[in-house]
Order: C-alpha cells, then sequence, then structure tokens
C-alpha cells in the first residue's frame, strides 16, 4: 500500500485516495480541431513505460483535492506530488 | 509419559498435562509442544499422505520449513491444513490426518504411487486439457492430499492493526534481540516480530553458550529488559509475512493476548527493517528421502534439545557440512544409538564419531517406516546397510532471505556458503545474523549490533561474548543413484529429481518455467527446504553455476496467512457499510422487503400485503401510480450544487445538453459522457439563478460524479470560479407520482401548482407541509410527479403528511420494483440496465440529448469519431415476447435465429406491464433502430423466446402525462 505525500494533509495510506488513470497531456481545447489519429492517441495510448510515470489521484477521503503524482513504476518510489495537473 | 518423551531436559512443562486425539487415539502433550513434538512423543510416525502419490508421511522439521506433514484440526476449532510444528499443543485439540482413506496407514490412493511412472510432471496439463481442464478438476482436487475446508466458520474474531516505528526487527533469535537491545537502548521505537512460540531463535534447539553460560539466560535478561521498555512492542508467534512498497510490513499474530480474538494482523510502517530470519537447513535428494523416519538434523536437535523427545532410537546422520556433526553428537547426549554419520565430503573428519567420509546415503529402507538406509562412496563402490529408525539429513543452510527478496532487494549466490545471501537492499533495511549467511553465534550478535548503530549512527556497542562454530560445506544436490526412483526435491508437491530433469529436457530449464512446470516450491511450504536444491540440479543439468540459474521470485505470503488476519474486522456488513434514508426503519416497519440500491442504500423493494403474491404486490403498486396516487422513498438521488461565474461553463462542459438557454427555476435533462462518448450519467439539472445550479445524479453513481466534476476543475480548469457542493445526504425527496399528486400536493401547500405557474421540468420553493422544500415537477414514472426535497431531517415528517393528506385518495408507498416498472413502460434509462458502459446517446436514440449548437464538451469528439465509422451498434428497442404471459429473462442474450452463437444483443429489462397487461422488455440489438417489426429469438440454455422488435416505449409515448 503506497504512502501517498498529500499536500494538505500529509503522508497518508492509499486506501484514502482514489486512483484517476495516468494522468495525460493537456486536453485539447478545441478537439474539434485534432485530427482523428491524435484524438485517438491522446485519449487511448497513455505513456506506460518502466520508470516515473504521472497519474492522478484524489485524496477522496480525506481534504479532495486532486494531485498529479509521479511514481516509478518499477520501484513504487514518488518523486512528485502536486495538487492540479 | 509418552514412549518417546526423555525423563528431563527441554523446555516443557511436565507438571501439567494435555489431552488431544489424533484420528480419534487419545494422547497427551504438555504445555510448550507443538503438535508435531507432542505427536512423535507418542510414537505417531506417519501423519499425512501425499498429495500426487498418497506416500505415508512423517514430521521432518520443526518449524516454518516443514516440508511433509500437514493435519486437519476437526470441531469447533475445525482448520485444514495446519502446519503441525507450528501449531502449539492445546487441551482437547481433535486432530485429523490428511488424506488417509479409510486411514493415513492403509491408503488405498497409494495405489497412484505405483503407476507413477505414468503421470510424470506436467501430467495433469497435457492430458485433462480437452476439452476443459474444469470438467476434470474436482475430481483431481479430491483426490488431492489436502484437507477439506471445515463446515463451521472460525469461533472468535479477528483484527487489524495500523503500527509505526522507527525500527521494525525481523526474528528474535540472537541477531534480532541483540539488535533490538541496542535499539531500544537508544530510546528508537522499536518493534520486534518473531514467528517462534518464544524469543531465542536457534538458541532454543541447540546447548549455545553465551558471555560463559547458557545462552538462553542471555535471552531471557533481553526479552525481560525489552519488556521493561516503553518503546519497544514485542510480539511473539508472530510472523512478518509480507513486505510491501513504502515500508508496509505484514504481520500476522497468531496468538494475541485477548479473548475472542484468534489472530491479529499488523501493518506496520517501518523506516527501517532489521531482517533477522536466521537461516533454513535444505533436505538432501536420495532415493526415498520421503520415508517416516528421515528428518532435517536441525529438526532432530530441536526434539531432542528443546521438546525432550527422541524422534528414534537409533540414528544415522547423513551431512555434506559441519553442522550435522552437531547434531549427531546431541544426538548421542540425548541418548539415542548413533549407528553413523555419513559425510559426503572426502575431507572431513570428527574423532569422536564413527564418520564415514566421502560417502552418501543411496536409498532409505523400509516400508511405511524407515529401517535402515544403504550407504556407498560418493565416487562409486561397495554398499553396505546400515540398520537405522532415524535419518538426520542437513544439505547445508539458506539465509532466509524471503523478506529481503520481497522488499525487492538483489540476491547473490556466495560459492563460501553455497547459497544466495542478501546483496543489495531496496527500502531502507539490513539482513544480519545467519539471514545475512553469517551463521556463527558471535557474529550473529556482532552484526545484529552493528546494523542498527550503523543505521543511529552511534558507536560499536559492547556485545557478549560467544563463539563462532565453524561451518564448512560442500554443496551435493542430489546423490548420483537419484534418477530413476523416488528421490524427491518437493515433498508436499511430490515432485522429484525426474521431474526436473523431464522439464529441463523439454525446454522448462529457465528456473520460473521449471517452478511452474513441475511445481516444485509451490506447495504450501513453499519449497523453503528444496528450491535450492532445484536450483542447484538445473545447475548440473545445464552445466552452469547456481548464481547464473537464479531463484524464482519471492513472494508474500512467507508462511501460510488466514483470510481473517487480513481481513480483520472488515467483514459481512462491516465491509461495505450500508446506507440508510431517514426512512429505511420506517419502511421495515411497514413490512417493506428491503434491496440494496445503488451505493448500498438500503431501500423498500416492495410492500407486501397478506394474501398478495409477489406479483401482485408490484402490479398494485404500479397500477397505484397509473391511475391514482403513490409516495416514493427518493432520498438517495444524488444532488449536487454548483455555483459561481462559470457554473453554466462547468455544467455545459460536462453536460451534453444546452444550459444557458434554460429560465430560472426551469430544469433540463442531459446526458454526462466520459470523454470515450460513452454515457456516463444521466439527470435533470436545474437553474435557480444566472449562476447557480443543482444537478442531479443517479443513485449509484452519485460519487463517482462528485469526482468526476472536481477532477475537471481542480486538474483541466483550475481558472474557472465555480463550486461544486454535494448534497445528497442534506436535501432528500419524496417523490409524489400519480393523476392524482396535485390535489394531495394542494392540500399541503400554498404554491400554485397550475401547469402554467408550475410547468413541468419547473423548480419551485416554498412551504410544504409547513416545511422548508423545493419542489421539482419531473418525472421517472411517466406520471404527473413531484419530487419534493426537504432537510435530512424533515423526510419523516413530510413522508406522514403525504400519507395523510393522501388517505382519501388511496395513496400508498411503492418500492423500486413497481418503479421499475413504470420506467421500463416508459423506456427511460437505467443505470445498469440499458447503460452499461457500452453505450453512447445515439445508441439509446438520444441524438436529441447532443446540443447541435453548443460548443465542445466531454465526449463529443468521441461520439462524432465513432458515428463517422458507421459499424453497426446495439441500440435500444423495445421487445415484446410473442407469448404475452412468458417474461424475458433481464440479460439473457438474443442470437441470430437462435442458435447457440454469438450474440447480437441482450435483454435490459422485462417487466410485466400494467398497461398492457403483459411482459414487456427492453433490450440491445445490433442494429436495432431499423429492425422495428422483426422477430428475434431470445438463447436460453434449454430453449428460445420469440420477441417482436417494437418501439422502446409502451405508455404514452408523447408524454402528454407528466406535462399536463
Amino acid at each position: 500500500m503506497l504512502l501517498i505525500e498529500c499536500p494538505f494533509c500529509g503522508p497518508r495510506a492509499e486506501i484514502e485516495f482514489s486512483y484517476g488513470g495516468p494522468a495525460a497531456t493537456r486536453r485539447p481545447d478545441d478537439p474539434a480541431q485534432v485530427s482523428d489519429a491524435d484524438w485517438v492517441d491522446w485519449l487511448t495510448v497513455p505513456e506506460n513505460r518502466a520508470g516515473p510515470v504521472p497519474e492522478r489521484w484524489c485524496h477522496a477521503k480525506g481534504c479532495g483535492a486532486w494531485l498529479t503524482v509521479l511514481r516509478d513504476t518499477r520501484t513504487h518510489d514518488i518523486l512528485d506530488v502536486r495538487h492540479g495537473a | 509419559m509418552a514412549p518417546e518423551r526423555m525423563a528431563q531436559g527441554g523446555r516443557i512443562d511436565r507438571d501439567r498435562v494435555l489431552r488431544f486425539r489424533f484420528d480419534g487415539r487419545g494422547m497427551t502433550g504438555h504445555p510448550g509442544d507443538t503438535l508435531a513434538s507432542a505427536l512423535l512423543a507418542n510414537g505417531v510416525r506417519i501423519v499425512t499422505r501425499s498429495f500426487k502419490y498418497h506416500r505415508p508421511r512423517g514430521i521432518m522439521g520443526a518449524g516454518v520449513e516443514e516440508p511433509a506433514a500437514l493435519a486437519a484440526l476437526a470441531g469447533a476449532q475445525g482448520q485444514g491444513n495446519v502446519v503441525p510444528t507450528t501449531l502449539p499443543l492445546r487441551d482437547g485439540l481433535e486432530v485429523r490426518s490428511i488424506h488417509g482413506w479409510p486411514s493415513v496407514r492403509c491408503d488405498l490412493g497409494a495405489v497412484a504411487g505405483l503407476v507413477s511412472r505414468l503421470i510424470p510432471a506436467g501430467f495433469y496439463y497435457k492430458t485433462f486439457m480437452w476439452p476443459d481442464w474444469h470438467l476434470f478438476e474436482p475430481a483431481i482436487r479430491k483426490a488431492a492430499g489436502l484437507a477439506p475446508v471445515p463446515d463451521t466458520p472460525p469461533q472468535g474474531r479477528y483484527e487489524v492493526r495500523n503500527a509505526q516505528c522507527d525500527l521494525l526487527i525481523v526474528g528474535a533469535g540472537p541477531a534480532g534481540l541483540m539488535a533490538a537491545v541496542v535499539a531500544a537502548r537508544a530510546g528508537a521505537r522499536v518493534m520486534l516480530a518473531d514467528e517462534g512460540l518464544e524469543a531465542g531463535g536457534s538458541l532454543l534447539a541447540r546447548p549455545a553458550r553465551i558471555d560463559g553460560a547458557a545462552a538462553m539466560n542471555w535471552v531471557a535478561a533481553a526479552v525481560a529488559e525489552l519488556a521493561a521498555l516503553p518503546n519497544v512492542t514485542h510480539l511473539q508467534h508472530a510472523t512478518a509475512w509480507g513486505w510491501r512498497e513504502h515500508g508496509l510490513v505484514m504481520v500476522q499474530e497468531r496468538a494475541p493476548d485477548h479473548r475472542g480474538l484468534i489472530e491479529r494482523g499488523w501493518r506496520v510502517r517501518a523506516r527501517h527493517v532489521i531482517c533477522a530470519t536466521g537461516a533454513i537447513e535444505r533436505m538432501l535428494v536420495f532415493p526415498g528421502n520421503d520415508r517416516p523416519g528421515v528428518m532435517l538434523a536441525s529438526a532432530v536437535q530441536a526434539y531432542i534439545n528443546r521438546w525432550g523427545v527422541r524422534p528414534g532410537r537409533r540414528a544415522v546422520v547423513f551431512t555434506n557440512n559441519d553442522s550435522g556433526h552437531d547434531v549427531a553428537r546431541e544426538l548421542r547426549a540425548g541418548g539415542v544409538e548413533l549407528a553413523a554419520v555419513i559425510d559426503s565430503r572426502a575431507g572431513a573428519s570428527a574423532d569422536d564419531l564413527p564418520l564415514l567420509a566421502g560417502q552418501v546415503v543411496q536409498r532409505s529402507l523400509g516400508w511405511r517406516g524407515l529401517r535402515g538406509v544403504e550407504v556407498a562412496p560418493l565416487s562409486g563402490g561397495k554398499t553396505q546397510r546400515i540398520a537405522c529408525d532415524l535419518l538426520a539429513v542437513s544439505g547445508g543452510w539458506n539465509p532466509a532471505v524471503h523478506l529481503h527478496s520481497q522488499s525487492r532487494g538483489t540476491l547473490r549466490w556466495d560459492d563460501t556458503i553455497a547459497a544466495f545471501r542478501p546483496d543489495r537492499t531496496a527500502q531502507p533495511s539490513a539482513s544480519v545474523g545467519a539471514a545475512d549467511g553469517r551463521f556463527g553465534l558471535h557474529q550473529a550478535l556482532q552484526s545484529g549490533a552493528g546494523a542498527v548503530a550503523a543505521h543511529l549512527g552511534l558507536a560499536m556497542p559492547d556485545i557478549p561474548q560467544a563463539e563462532d562454530a565453524p561451518y564448512r560445506i560442500e554443496p551435493l544436490w542430489s546423490v548420483p543413484s537419484a534418477t530413476g526412483s523416488k528421490a524427491f526435491v518437493d515433498l508436499m508437491n511430490d515432485v522429484t529429481l525426474d521431474d526436473i530433469a523431464l522439464a529441463n529436457r523439454e525446454g522448462y530449464g529457465a528456473v520460473e518455467h521449471a517452478k511452474r512446470y513441475t511445481t516444485a516450491g509451490m506447495a504450501l511450504d513453499q519449497g523453503k527446504t528444496g528450491n535450492v536444491n532445484v536450483i542447484g540440479i538445473l545447475a548440473g543439468l545445464q552445466d552452469a553455476a547456481p548464481g547464473q540459474i537464479g531463484t524464482t521470485t519471492f513472494r508474500a505470503p512467507y508462511t501460510p496467512v488466514s483470510f481473517g488476519t487480513i481481513a480483520g474486522g472488515r467483514a459481512g456488513p462491516a465491509l461495505l457499510p450500508y446506507r440508510h434514508t431517514p426512512l429505511t426503519d420506517w419502511h421495515i416497519a411497514q413490512g417493506a422487503v428491503i434491496y440494496e440500491a445503488g451505493a448500498r442504500w438500503r431501500r423498500p423493494g416492495y410492500y407486501s400485503q397478506p394474501g398478495e403474491s409477489f406479483q401482485q404486490t408490484i402490479d398494485r403498486e404500479a397500477r397505484t401510480v397509473r391511475q391514482g396516487v403513490a409516495i416514493y422513498d427518493g432520498a438517495p438521488l444524488g444532488l449536487y450544487a454548483i455555483e459561481g461565474p462559470d457554473a453554466l461553463r462547468l455544467i455545459e462542459h460536462a453536460c451534453t445538453a444546452r444550459y444557458g438557454t434554460l429560465a430560472p427555476g426551469m430544469g433540463r435533462y442531459g446526458l454526462m459522457l466520459t470523454e470515450d462518448g460513452l454515457i456516463f450519467d444521466d439527470g435533470v439539472t436545474f437553474r435557480l439563478a444566472e449562476d447557480r445550479f443543482l444537478l442531479s445524479a443517479s443513485t449509484g453513481n452519485a460519487d463517482a460524479v462528485g469526482l468526476h466534476l472536481e477532477k475537471i476543475l481542480q486538474i483541466d480548469r483550475p481558472d474557472w470560479r465555480v463550486r461544486v457542493v454535494n448534497l445528497t445526504q442534506q436535501w432528500m425527496n419524496a417523490t409524489l407520482c400519480g393523476p392524482r399528486a396535485r390535489q394531495v400536493l394542494a392540500r399541503l401547500t400554498d404554491m400554485d401548482l397550475s401547469t402554467d405557474a408550475f410547468p413541468f421540468m419547473g423548480l419551485r420553493a416554498g412551504q410544504v407541509a409547513g416545511l422548508r422544500s423545493r419542489v421539482a415537477r419531473v418525472s421517472f414514472t411517466g406520471e404527473l410527479s413531484y419530487e419534493i426535497n426537504v432537510r435530512q431531517r424533515d423526510l419523516p415528517t413530510l413522508w406522514d403528511a403525504l400519507l395523510q393528506a393522501g388517505a382519501q385518495d388511496g395513496i400508498i408507498p411503492i418500492g423500486s420494483e413497481a418503479n421499475h416498472v413504470l420506467r421500463v413502460e416508459k423506456g427511460f434509462l437505467s443505470l445498469g440496465h440499458e447503460v452499461d458502459g457500452t453505450v453512447d446517446p445515439y445508441d439509446l436514440g438520444m441524438g436529441w440529448a447532443m446540443a447541435a449548437k453548443k460548443g465542445d464538451f466531454i465526449g463529443l469528439r468521441s461520439v462524432r469519431l465513432r458515428r463517422a465509422s458507421g459499424l453497426a451498434r446495439r441500440e435500444l428497442v423495445g421487445l415484446l415476447p410473442e407469448d404475452p404471459e412468458v417474461s424475458l429473462p433481464e440479460g439473457a442474450p438474443i442470437t441470430p435465429g437462435g442458435r447457440r452463437e454469438a450474440s447480437e444483443g441482450l435483454v435490459t429489462a422485462c417487466v410485466r406491464s400494467v398497461v398492457l397487461d403483459r411482459w414487456v422488455g427492453l433490450g440491445l440489438l445490433l442494429g436495432g433502430h431499423a429492425r422495428r417489426g422483426e422477430r428475434v429469438q431470445v438463447r436460453l440454455p434449454d430453449r428460445t423466446i420469440a420477441a417482436k422488435v417494437v418501439a422502446p416505449v409502451f405508455h404514452d409515448a408523447d408524454g402528454t402525462r407528466m406535462r399536463e
């Protein structure tokens, strides 16, 4: 079980958090202008590397903050946590 | 006294007698005994029949390493697959041997052993693949030597505790105790967890000395010192069975000192972990190495010294290292006749022992029990027979690196000890003593103290005086005669040397493959005494070094863990607590059958009246809504207040409909999509003012909708000024529905309820029954309907007032069954039925909900992309069974022509309509919108049901009734 350092609540156990998926790059402001291929890439092909991967976690059973967590998928080391994107 | 019990010695209380039964035979033991030591003291040699060949097996180990014996407990303490070497003896234990039919001494399944040539490794996979393994599995499981599941649940309860510490020390042998004492004296918060019944580790089983006195004196002093310190938590009979990420170590405490508590699980977050987990002796691989009477040398040593039990009368020791020599001396001191010490090392010597150097045991002799051994020089030559009833074997020692490995620490092969030992750590930790391959007693004390001193930045403290016994080893992975006969590398799973060779020949020579192909190391003991022999054997077959072969992955749990220890109190209703509306108790008092309706809410399913059938109840409730008036508990409906200058932007971004054109006091139905263009939720959003909205969400989805909206605001649009407040549990509604709803409501309020003043989809604030209310004129039933929202605490008052005001109109409460009938008649959506995570708005014929003239919103791009593909979709249709008295099971597949082939759709709902007086259904059907009038077949296991495809609405298609 991960220990996630919430910027507002301090280190808290994973069970207090809801996983919100891999952190995609920012949503295009006008998706209509994006090609089909680029849209599918943005939507369904998140980076999945062995190494630091940005993820969204919500401290749902705590302060409710949505966080971006940089987690190393090889070691579970959490390298960075910040509020928002 | 039991026949094999020595008159004195050992750590048992001879003054007290514990009585237990083994396969119906009465036996006795003493406090301090394990089940294994008590069975041996009573002369029991055969405890188990093996898993595959049904060979007789006895106790071979003395602790968690036990490679052969399992037992079952019957009666009130029922438990399957108990390891006798780790179970403290209790008075009244009712013990059963495993897989003896008719008895463990005479097992008819042993015929499997006679045909064993026909069932080699991989046999089950190869033979039972066609047509389906699952057809054979039950019979194979029944034949396998494992205990049945007990009939009754365990008596008592489990709990889980969370703990934090500076140092978690695992193991209370010499190294762990030394580490704990040094850390505790320095003031660190220390947890010490040890799997044994009492502290001492290896010192419990051998006559070692510390500071010139019996080593156990030092142990007792250390334990007493720790007990007196407030910064120490010391757990015995507590196994650290798993090491997870971020310093989380799982500990199973088996005998908490608390009444009614069976076991306690600890989740320990440790800043630093000291692995003082000791070492485990390896078996030797030779034909018949499983015969009852063959035991690990360290176990023999423990039974003599710790439990005062002679496991045999005349013993042979077979070893490839120095530790076997000490055991031979202690056997003799314990009054066992020592016939010979067989040492595979040509250069071995010991003047005081009957040593046969450079020789090996070729095979064991006997049938059910050991009668002797056949011995020959390792280099080949003349064999001789030696009579004995006990064979103590030692294949050398493996550091118990399991916990270190689970933390992702690496291992390296060390030729000097012929074993894997810890290399690099991955989480803050250190391995000390035998767990680090330092097998001497002085080394243990020194490394335990040194690791803590280094971690805490202390000077190296003084440590007590102790000697390192010499340890030299020449590996012997199997004896040369072992092929072509039953030489076991894994006793519990009946895996032989030949099986490993077969796996290697057939291309499964990689260690992870060999393990899975042969199942070596996959039994309850996880191969603690055999896995490194397998690695050594593979190395020999591949002409490689064991370090090149490597180990399989060490995974939790280290020893078997009960589910109760992991779950703790989170069992039964506490696992996912129910939610109660303010009316749940009222519904129960009225005799309602309570359902769990979305997100664990307890809501009425239906209110049966005396003499009514289930169907009659549902019909009565539904008909009352169509013809009169009824109320429904709508308390759990999700409700969010959305406020701020950018509130409209958020709602139009998250929902499909347009809300900018909506007048305050009015609502509009919309869908919420996921970014991949599928329906996530639906509901009505009301505008309260220019910048204030109320958004309703499905009961089962309310929490997820809140997370979704917050994610948009916090991640994507932190610039938007808008606040989302969950009102679900603050405002709760009673839904008044039916053609007479208006006249009932009029008796309780001054509001103008005329359609001009309060039209369909309107929202009005005011007083109802003297309570602050917001009334929404929306309908999920197709009838005139008012959702009257009040504060949570006011809902019971409102409910009573509505029942009284409606009494003259025959008002009744209805449950979710009737609600389901009414919404299906109208073709309204339900999450989990039509909205199953695969449909988009067009699939459901709701393209109208996709606001054409507004800009982008979540899901639009993906819906357009999907539409552009032109691929056929499953679309919402109505279904009329050809026989109006036959219902379509919800979830049943629709297949082309009713054939047994891939489905072209499914039945999402089917109810008995009160307006049509027949069964009607909804379904998703491939290309369904264009197939109205067609006949389709619903496929059931034994038959098909024909149904006609119609529009998905069966009542008041233009919606006049709810708008009037």
